[in-house]
């Protein structure tokens, strides 16, 4: 599994709009408007604060934000060690924000 | 070209060239109150044209043309110019437009704030608006209304009104003493009737208004309002935009600003009367 360190664009490269549960994030760069629900803004506002490796990225959203496994995984969560679902379903968040663009591997 | 006329509708500027006289003589009539374009100079051109010369005379049919085009945008037939013009200078807008958001929304004002209608052809978008502005409200157009990025208001784009079907008895009967343009039965969007709007609507059409009420409604059901969440009118309202991703971050800016400043209300509705009703109770909770 990749582990980072992750970022997020350079700053100012993204427009965050809070709506309800989702949140309007307009990508610079492309000009692509996303629409997303937690934790992608969660990871987000994070990383926008400087790169960090999955590990620390899941610390974070679990001080800062208490998500749990649910949050991440929509209750999707395989048997077996805890630790490792959210660490999964985490990196798999993280996949689809670098496949759009909104993330960035460093 | 043979024959051209020149419009100012809101803030945007068009001259109409044509091969025939017919459309321009009611374009003439139509907008007879309406000003020239700042300064003489259109913000777009439209043309509508003979494809070869002797389809001037013989079976005459109006292809489009202008600034912006459709490759495969189907010529209409002379008796429908005025449907043709019409709908090059929408044309115009809808893919040239850049000074503003456009929303494909019909608008009114009152006190100095604007109600939006939006919704797909046949929600009553237009109908609406004329039953509204028949009960006192300003019309401020029924095609687009212009969110100007830099200051969150909407700007008038008070063009004649494009009546469809049963609207245009409907609306024939609010405003008995409206102008109106020829009847236009069986074009490609049914039968079409133009009316112009009223005098107040045209005086003040430079004049904007701070949105307020964002209706989405829908004709033939039950009457039932239900408010529509931001990230929904958010979606809905990138898809009745025409220029929404052209304008990139102004856009971005501009359409996340409207959503929240205002209320966004599905109004489900039986016949005008009632929709009246609905939206006047809506407004007085503002």
């Amino acid at each position: 599994m990749h582990d980072g360190p992750y970022r997020a664009p350079p700053e100012g490269g993204l427009l965050i709009a809070p709506l309800d549960e989702f949140t309007a994030v307009y990508h610079r760069a492309s000009g692509i408007t996303h629409l997303l629900t937690e934790p992608a803004p969660q990871i987000l506002a994070i990383l926008g604060e400087g790169a960090l490796s999955l590990g620390a990225l899941l610390d974070r959203l679990a001080r800062d934000y208490e998500l749990t496994d649910g949050d991440l995984t929509d209750g999707d969560l395989p048997d077996g060690d805890l630790t490792d679902g959210t660490r999964e379903a985490l990196a798999a968040r993280l996949a689809e924000l670098v496949e759009s663009g909104l993330v960035e591997r460093a | 070209m043979r024959h051209a006329f020149a419009v100012r509708i809101g803030p945007v500027g068009f001259r109409i060239g044509s091969d025939w006289r017919a459309p321009i003589a009611h374009l003439e009539t139509l907008y007879r109150d309406y000003p020239k374009p700042l300064d003489g100079v259109p913000d777009f051109t439209v043309r509508l044209f003979a494809r070869r010369p002797w389809r001037r005379f013989l079976r005459p049919s109006v292809e489009i043309g202008g600034d912006y085009m459709l490759p495969d945008a189907a010529p209409l037939p002379l008796r429908q110019g005025l449907l043709a013009a019409e709908m090059a200078m929408n044309l115009q807008m809808a893919l040239g437009a850049r000074r503003y958001l456009l929303l494909h929304a019909s608008a009114v004002e009152r006190d100095g704030r604007a109600l939006l209608m939006t919704g797909i052809s046949g929600a009553g978008k237009s109908t609406l608006a004329t039953l509204l502005a028949a009960k006192g409200w300003r019309f401020m157009g029924d095609e687009f209304a212009l969110l100007d990025p830099a200051t969150g208001l909407i700007h008038a784009f008070p063009r004649l009104i494009s009546l469809k079907n049963e609207a245009i008895a409907a609306a024939e009967a609010a405003c008995p003493d409206a102008r109106m343009g020829p009847l236009m039965p069986a074009t490609p969007k049914g039968d079409i009737r133009h009316m112009v709007p009223d005098a107040r609507a045209i005086a003040a059409m430079d004049v904007p208004a701070r949105p307020a009420l964002l209706v989405f409604p829908r004709h033939g059901f039950a009457p039932e309002i239900r408010s529509v969440q931001p990230g929904e009118a958010f979606v809905r309202m990138t898809q009745a935009s025409t220029n929404y991703v052209a304008l990139g971050e102004a856009g971005f800016r501009a359409l996340t600003g409207l959503i929240g400043d205002v209320s966004s209300v599905a109004v489900d509705y039986p016949d005008g009367a009632s929709a009246i009703e609905q939206v006047e109770a809506l407004w007085a909770k503002l």
